[in-house]
């Protein structure tokens, strides 16, 4: 288990992880709606979307300009200021933040680029321990299948092209998910994951999520955490 | 006085960098470190073209300086939400950057690297801002350890006179303003660069800094610089063949005097 800073709420962090195609997206925003209608205040965050390091994550990846470690690096100052801003100061305020993607995504995405596994843990020592950390346990031909079926063109970096580990993308797409997926699987026990099965309906899934949120957060909102009137919530919704 | 000929060749401190043939790496790493307003810049500027002179090829290169973090760094410090711990990421990965697509190509044909601050810097602000230093060491410790490292030392009222006559305004970042050091940018450039200063030292021995008094007058600090800079160079000047016994008399008494 990683160092983590434990949450000293009275917020809840609730974070979701898996390859591309495992369907985690989908599954944290019904979780989050689902939330907000029972009374939560809920906050969303997603993997690299910090306004502060936009401009130079933009120009690394136009310019092809990353190394495996120059790379984590902007991955990790992107979620430090997640953190500082954002995740922490609403987990202070008692909002329930729900995470797409989190430190994880680092560890099992730079180690496969080569970076080593003792310092990226480390890097990301000062991220706060979540609560709750689903991991959507999908087999490497049915995620394939998701994204390559439908989306548009594969992107540079994403499908691992800067490994060179084949010319054709949607080749280097496949050898660098199946890695990422051997790092995930074998992080399940040391991060203590809640396995989630992928391969299972949309609903079926999102009942169990839900069964495991309310098992480990009771049926009445914990004091402290933070709640929303229940009209407007469902208003917004 | 560290023993320069022990640092061959060079080498990372904790992690190696993935893809990096270490053994390829011919030329030397000298480092100038200090506090803001020691005047680091005006002695690289210096030192570069002497070292010129003298037939090396020189990179100077500096803190917030590489083409992928450089400018966005500055962008970032022109806001007012920049934290702590996302500031010294983004000096790490702008660093990383230098290092591997400026520093390493250099070192590898051979060029004489004078960088203005390395890691330290980015340890001793982050650790003055109350970061934890032993995740800022192994953060830091894909580095290469260099040949040598001068620290510019002087003391915090050497710092304002500098700033107050050189630049004539205080700076937010450099008065440490961003964590609240005190309620005006004098008071809390003090206690903000006292506890730069003191981290710097304590940097010192761990990792080898020779100290070179930064509060005499900027000629009398490049003599010295010159002297230590030029010790850097001494294993290059030895001898491949077996010593004759003329030429080691000759050491002996060099090294002799400059005992």
């Amino acid at each position: 288990m990683p160092s983590f800073l434990p949450n000293r709420g009275p917020g809840r962090l609730i974070v979701v992880e898996g390859i591309d195609g495992s369907g985690k997206s989908t599954q944290i925003a019904l979780l989050s709606q689902w939330l907000r209608l029972r009374g939560f205040a809920v906050a969303f965050s997603e993997w690299n979307s910090s306004p502060l390091v936009k401009e130079t994550t933009r120009r690394g990846k136009k310019k092809e300009m990353f190394t495996p470690t120059s790379f984590s690096l902007i991955h990790a100052t992107d979620f430090a200021d997640r953190m500082e801003r954002y995740i922490l100061p609403l987990l202070k305020a008692g909002a329930v933040v729900c995470a797409d993607r989190y430190a994880y995504t680092a560890f099992a995405r730079d180690v496969v680029r080569g970076v080593d596994r003792a310092w990226v843990r480390n890097l990301y020592r000062f991220a706060l321990k979540p609560d709750l950390a689903f991991y959507f346990k999908v087999p490497l031909e049915t995620a394939l299948g998701r994204i390559l079926g439908g989306r548009n063109a594969l992107k540079y970096y994403e499908a691992g092209m800067d490994l060179g580990l084949s010319r054709n993308i949607e080749e280097s797409f496949r050898i660098f998910q199946g890695r990422i997926l051997g790092e995930y699987e074998s992080m399940i026990e040391e991060m203590g994951f809640h396995v989630i099965d992928a391969t299972h309906s949309i609903e079926a899934q999102q009942k169990e999520m839900r069964r495991i949120v309310l098992r480990e957060f009771g049926l009445v909102r914990p004091p402290g955490v933070l709640g929303v009137d229940l009209n407007a919530a469902r208003l917004h919704a | 006085m560290p023993d320069y000929k022990d640092r061959q060749p060079l080498s990372y401190y904790r992690t190696a960098l993935p893809g990096v043939d270490y053994s390829e790496l011919q030329g030397k790493l000298i480092v100038i470190e200090g506090p803001d307003a020691v005047g680091r810049s005006t002695q690289i500027r210096g030192l570069k073209p002497w070292l010129e002179e003298l037939g090396h090829a020189v990179l100077d290169t500096g803190m917030a300086r590489s083409a992928l973090a450089g400018k966005g760094i500055k962008e970032a410090k022109q806001g007012n939400t920049l934290g702590p711990v996302t500031m010294t990421m983004y000096y790490l990965t702008d660093f990383a950057d230098r290092l591997e697509n400026e520093i390493i190509p250099a070192l590898r044909a051979g060029v004489v690297v004078l960088t203005d601050r390395y890691i330290y810097s980015v340890m001793a602000r982050a650790i003055a801002r109350g970061e934890n230093r032993a995740w800022m060491e192994k953060a830091a410790g894909f580095a290469l350890v260099p040949h040598a490292v001068f620290y510019l030392r002087a003391g915090v009222q050497d710092l304002i006179s500098r700033v107050v006559v050189g630049r004539g305004a205080f700076d937010y970042w450099e008065s440490g303003l961003d964590t609240g050091f005190g309620r005006n940018m004098y008071d809390s450039f003090v206690r903000y660069q006292s506890r730069l200063i003191r981290v710097f030292d304590s940097l010192a021995d761990p990792y080898g800094f020779e100290v070179i008094d930064a509060t005499r007058p900027p000629v009398e600090v490049f003599e010295s610089l010159k002297a230590s800079v030029s010790r850097v160079f001494e294993p290059q000047e030895q001898p491949r063949k077996p010593v004759q016994p003329v030429q080691a008399i000759r050491a002996v008494k060099a090294a002799a005097r400059r005992e």
